[in-house]
């Protein structure tokens, strides 16, 4: 550790950049997907038909309350019992972001629409829009706005919860430089390098959220 | 134009509007007034259908408003609205603001709606801030932009639902003076609010609301002069005395 050795590094980078690779597509699949299911959540919980708000409810509770490690191992070991065939590590980690990040941004999509004032919407209304024009025009872009830092946030958790799938042996950014220092012996190193990596990210992502909001903030 | 016939409406056991009947012609005035929760917001905000009512009848230029049938959104978009905390939409200009439903809803040109926006904001004195988003400006302001952004949809009436409550004492009289530029010329109106001196000057009748029922019906003059009702008289007595 005394003397880092820079060339042992360059020459780990195109395998700790297959396994970035895949961390960021695990984030992004991630996100979108928990992002348009977490829509349709917040959609029906905020719906006057009880039964579909209930539905909503009972679907984000359940998530909240169980170990995303947990949903990775159903979907790895169970899905595939029930399919017939393997899912494999990928889609298992995949399907399980989506699901669990889905009940994390129904609440806060939910909690950006109920920030709106209620008498925003009568004004909308008011003025002879309908009322789905005045949730598109009038509710939801003040919305957006108001939780663009939140939506942030737990983007950049998920970007950092993604090492999870080292549990299912994808290799993603932690776990290829695990492999990479187990196998040379420069474990310390690798931990250290990758630890570095994700703080550098997530600061500039942080960086970024708060600029943004400043930047849209009404 | 406007007629509100036995109008009642209750939230569970709670007597919001108890029989409420009241007539406006064409080019009328009338100012509701009462103690709070008596029911005033309530009463303008069905003549829009922007609150549901259990019996009784409105029509607005022939119009049933509680009629399944009745095109809502049309007949709101021939109504114009004042809110008590204004209401602009913060992510627009005051010229989106004032353009939105002209566009969307009167299907003008985006043009169109600019020339009328300015025009507006000219006639309010707010054409200096054509740009400037609702944050930026002050109460007073806000309001006279709200007022535009109804004026802007070619009302038939124009509905104010305490419009000076949510302003600080010297912004008051900017809106209340583009209020009565509206009245005298002719613009029909039902305006809720504790302003006397505006009612006193621009109202044809006054309306005094108590515990959602309509306690007196009266013309402006008669109205100050001597209340009919015990309740106005009181009503009257505190908010004039100072």
């Amino acid at each position: 550790m005394a003397d880092l050795d820079l060339a042992y590094l360059v020459s780990a980078l195109p395998l700790l950049w297959d396994g970035m690779e895949v961390t960021l597509l695990l984030t992004l699949f991630g996100v979108v997907g928990g992002l348009a299911l977490g829509a349709v959540l917040a959609v029906l919980r905020l719906s006057r038909a009880k039964p579909l708000a209930l539905l909503a409810a009972g679907y984000v509770t359940f998530f909240r309350s169980i170990p995303i490690l947990l949903g990775i191992f159903w979907f790895y070991f169970l899905v595939p019992l029930w399919l017939g065939r393997p899912v494999g590590g990928f889609y298992a980690a995949l399907i399980g972001f989506v699901l669990f990040e889905a009940a994390y941004f129904c609440e806060i999509i939910r909690a950006g629409i109920q920030s709106v004032r209620r008498d925003q919407i009568l004004a909308g209304l008011a003025s002879g829009l309908t009322y789905r024009q005045t949730m598109r025009m009038v509710v939801l872009p003040q919305a957006l706005r108001n939780m663009l830092p939140v939506l942030l946030t737990q983007s950049i958790n998920l970007f950092k919860g993604t090492s999870l799938v080292y549990v299912v042996g994808v290799r993603d950014f932690l776990t290829a430089a695990d492999i990479i220092g187990t196998r040379d012996n420069q474990i310390i190193e690798m931990y250290c390098f990758v630890a570095v990596v994700y703080f550098l990210l997530c600061c500039a992502a942080s960086l970024l959220a708060g600029r943004l909001q400043r930047r849209y903030a009404i | 134009m406007i007629e509100i016939e036995h109008l009642s409406k209750r939230y569970d056991d709670f007597r919001v509007l108890a029989d409420c009947t009241v007539a406006i012609a064409r080019g009328e005035v009338i100012v509701v007034c009462g103690p709070s929760g008596s029911g005033k917001s309530t009463l303008i905000k069905c003549v829009n259908g922007l609150e549901p009512f259990d019996e009784g009848r409105i029509t607005v230029d022939g119009i049933s408003v509680g009629d399944r049938s009745t095109d809502l959104p049309k007949l709101r978009a021939r109504i114009g609205m004042v809110f008590q905390s204004f209401e602009l939409y913060p992510h627009m200009s005051v010229t989106e603001n004032i353009c939105l439903a002209q566009i969307k809803v009167l299907r003008r040109s985006k043009n169109e709606a600019v020339a009328r926006a300015r025009a507006l904001l000219d006639r309010v004195g707010m054409l200096e801030h054509a740009e400037k988003f609702p944050g930026n400006l002050s109460g007073g302001q806000q309001q006279r932009v709200a007022i535009a952004r109804a004026l802007a949809m070619d009302p038939i009436a124009m509905l104010f639902d305490e419009p000076t409550s949510a302003l600080d004492p010297e912004m008051i009289n900017e809106v209340l003076d583009v209020m009565v530029d509206l009245a005298k010329e002719g613009m029909t109106m039902i305006v809720v609010t504790h302003e006397m001196g505006f009612a006193r000057k621009v109202a044809d009748r006054v309306v005094f609301m108590d515990e959602g029922s309509i306690v007196e019906d009266a013309p402006t003059d008669a109205f100050f002069a001597a209340p009919r009702s015990d309740r106005a008289r009181l009503f009257l007595s505190k908010i004039l005395q100072h």
